[in-house]
């Protein structure tokens, strides 16, 4: 029987010291809290995204020969979570700098270090993850997009969805099957560094509900890929893809990134709000006061050197019920409708996170997949 | 983690897994002090884990005291622990001489007020306090009361016709005490920094956050084992998805709990209260969360006096009560955050937690 431990976040001046600079940074290159993309949260700016990286701030944990600072991931936890709670435009470099970066410099050819890390780390690449299918989601396993070994390198055939970014990228990460179907259902697949620039792709716009356009339905027609987009070893598509994930998990992003809800319904909510509203702030500021706790921990872990997917989806569980559940508090404290577009912030950003709210429970593995894998961690499967 | 901590932390798990099983629970449970329990809790020194070096303590330090209480809080410890820690810290920071055994504190509840009025050479106290943590096992009551504007500390044992019994949900002792006329003639002093009446709320608040995530650990143990063990339908019942989520749920809870306990144990020097209000309540509903879904896995056997469950579940009730129940502490902490404001809520959050 396996308790997990979260043990609490250790004390780093340095991680402090830098917190002061990322927010005069933010309060000095930041548009005004009115603009409709920073309340639509996460937007994208290349621009932004540059200056970010000229501060060092993009792969900063990664090592110097390839663009790195070699800081510490408290030190990248405190830059993230600060840009998070600003609502800063990141979706540039977000997924390079957390997911895709950390791949290649784990699993990545010498060359392919050279050639991604330190753009990446400029702010002048950006990355899509190319996991789900149509016919696979949370069985990632199951994927059928294919890359068949040909003379030099590779044909691909099949499709990604729900693909963000994927029109607007530089690169996609893709996960696909290289070998045959096998009694282990691991087996056989592997990751592709693809150029979004390669003919025999078309990527084509899904809208949400809400009617913006971020994800994409990504598909190949014999794309031929040479040998050296592979990333890692053929056939470790799994274990790397694995790992991945659980860099995509366990950051702050899953409670913080609605947190300018929490800004504009405390500035409505005035200095003398009735009893029902203090208590039912305080309770969802008691809320990111323990997660953030809970993710500084996981981020002391990754500093530590360990790979703790279990306690990342275990906080992520957590966040993501609870940004769901400040979309249900706010809208019962005030008012006003939450209406899309309208110059009263706390209205706009409502309208847009009661209808994002569903995705947060889906996206990076549902909540019912991070359950189960909090089973397993638990020792229970 | 210190190694210090981990030290204590060690010699308190040895300690109460030897000298606390449920016969010692039962036992208290019907009135009966466990005096072995608390000799040996006296002789290792916990009571003691909270008194200031600079006071004459040991220099334990408040996070690895709280790393104890989590532990006595894990085997349901039925002893005024926390309570006798504060007392000890109160009575020493204030100057005032120590008092041997078993000690408590008031007022608890956050409505009650104690008076304190001169009458000539002695003190005259005035008021009652509810739910006064072990008051007729206690060999003193420290009480923080006010006099002349000036918060005063009053140290005192209480005469048995001025107690009236009552219990929390978990059986341990809560007891009124009418306080009105009540004569001291000594162990009447200022109350230091840190002492005051809403010091003592939150201090003791802190401590609750310590016993309630060494419950939930103890909670999610049993469950897990139970889960485990209890066969339905050919295979155990930890098998089935719709129970692992509930338990992946309660692991959740329990890491909330333990969060929010450190939380309080960082703030604890300087009694933060905005730390100690996100903790308390954090915890506390936690506490809520996870005695629901231990008692769903468990089923009807978890519903039974015999089942050790009952030992966490009943205390985490009580605790999640005591020293500012969750609506207590969210109210205070939202008025925090509109006083902070929009703008400064995040550094509020930050420069918190
Ligand atoms: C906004 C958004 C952005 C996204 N961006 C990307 C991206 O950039 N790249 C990418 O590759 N993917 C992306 N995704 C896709 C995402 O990873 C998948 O949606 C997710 O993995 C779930 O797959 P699915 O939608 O096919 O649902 P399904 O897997 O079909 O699941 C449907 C329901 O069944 C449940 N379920 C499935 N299997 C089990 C099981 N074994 N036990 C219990 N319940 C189960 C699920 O929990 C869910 O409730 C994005 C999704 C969203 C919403």
């Amino acid at each position: 029987m396996s308790q997990l431990t979260f043990a609490p976040p250790v004390p780093a001046p340095e991680a402090e010291a830098l917190r002061a600079e990322v927010r005069a940074f933010l309060a000095a290159e930041l548009p005004p809290v009115s603009a409709p993309d920073r309340l639509r949260l996460g937007g994208r700016d290349p621009a932004f995204s540059r200056k970010v990286a000229a501060r060092g701030w993009i792969g900063m944990t990664w090592p110097k020969r390839y663009g790195g600072r070699e800081r510490s991931a408290l030190e990248r936890y405190v830059v993230q979570e600060e840009m998070l709670a600003a609502g800063a435009p990141v979706a540039a470099h977000w997924v390079a700098d957390r997911q895709s970066g950390p791949n290649i410099l784990r699993n990545g050819s010498e060359a392919q270090k050279n050639f991604f890390l330190p753009r990446i780390a400029a702010g002048e690449c950006s990355f899509c993850i190319g996991m789900s299918e149509p016919d696979s989601g949370s069985d990632l396993a199951a994927a059928r997009t294919r890359a068949a070994p040909v003379q030099g390198g590779f044909l691909v055939n099949g499709r990604k969805i729900w693909t963000s970014n994927a029109h607007c990228a530089d690169y996609m990460i893709l996960f696909c099957r290289t070998g045959e179907k096998s009694e282990d259902r691991h087996a056989g697949a592997s990751q592709f560094i693809v150029d979004l620039r390669t003919p025999g792709i078309t990527v084509r716009p899904i809208i949400d509900l809400a009617g913006l356009h971020h994800f994409n339905e990504v598909i190949f027609e014999d794309m031929f890929l040479p040998e050296e987009s592979l990333l890692g070893g053929l056939g470790d598509g799994w274990r790397q893809v694995s790992g991945e994930l659980a860099f995509e998990r366990s950051g702050p992003e899953r409670f913080l990134s609605s947190f300018r809800l929490m800004v504009e319904l405390t500035a409505a909510l005035g200095a003398e709000p009735s009893e029902r509203a203090a208590m039912a702030l305080g309770r969802l500021v008691a809320h990111v006061m323990t997660l953030r706790r809970l993710s500084r921990s996981v981020a002391g872990m990754l500093q530590a050197g360990r790979e703790p997917a279990v306690e990342a989806a275990l906080v992520k569980d957590l966040g993501t019920s609870f940004e769901q559940e400040v979309v249900e508090i706010a809208r019962t404290l005030i008012e006003d409708e939450p209406a899309p577009g309208s110059a009263d912030a706390l209205a706009a950003v409502l309208a847009h996170l009661v209808q994002h709210a569903p995705s947060f429970s889906i996206r990076g593995g549902t909540r019912e997949i991070l359950r189960g894998i909090i089973a397993r961690g638990l020792g229970l499967r | 983690m210190s190694a210090a901590h981990d030290l204590l932390t060690d010699s308190a798990e040895r300690l109460f897994g030897t000298l606390c099983d449920q016969a010692v629970g039962a036992a208290a449970e019907a009135g009966v002090w466990p005096e072995a329990l608390w000799r040996a809790v006296e002789a290792a020194g916990f009571t003691e884990a909270l008194v200031p070096e600079e006071c004459g303590g040991s220099g334990i330090g408040a996070a690895e005291a709280c790393g104890a209480l989590a532990v006595a809080g894990q085997f349901a410890a039925p002893i005024p622990l926390a309570e006798t820690m504060l007392a000890r810290r109160f009575l020493a920071r204030a100057g005032l001489p120590p008092i041997a055994g078993p000690l408590t504190v008031a007022p608890v509840d956050r409505r009650d007020a104690v008076t304190l009025e001169r009458a000539g050479a002695v003190w005259r106290l005035g008021g009652r306090v509810r739910r006064v943590p072990w008051a007729r096992q206690a060999a003193a009551l420290v009480l923080v009361t006010t006099h002349d504007g000036e918060a005063m500390l009053v140290a005192l044992a209480v005469p048995a016709e001025r107690i009236v019994a009552g219990r929390n949900l978990a059986g341990e002792p809560r007891d009124d005490v009418t306080l009105d006329g009540l004569i001291v003639a000594e162990n009447v002093a200022p109350a230091p920094g840190g002492c005051t009446r809403d010091d003592l709320l939150a201090a003791g608040a802190a401590l609750r956050a310590q016993q309630i995530a060494g419950a939930a650990a103890s909670v999610l143990a049993m469950t897990l084992r139970y889960a485990g063990e209890r066969v339905q339908f050919g295979r155990p019942i930890g098998k089935f998805q719709a129970v692992q989520h509930n338990i992946a749920m309660l692991a959740g809870e329990t890491a909330s709990a333990a969060a929010a306990a450190d939380m309080a144990a960082a703030a604890f020097e300087k009694l933060d209260p905005l730390a100690i209000a996100a903790a308390k309540l954090r915890a506390g509903e936690a506490a809520s969360r996870v005695a629901a879904l231990a008692h769903q896995v468990h089923g009807a056997i978890g519903f039974t006096r015999e089942f050790a469950l009952q030992n966490a579940t009943r205390r985490l009730w009580s605790w999640r009560e005591e020293f500012g129940k969750e609506a207590h502490w969210a109210e205070r902490l939202g008025r925090a955050a509109v006083a902070a404001g929009g703008d400064g809520l995040w550094a509020m959050i930050t420069a918190a937690g």
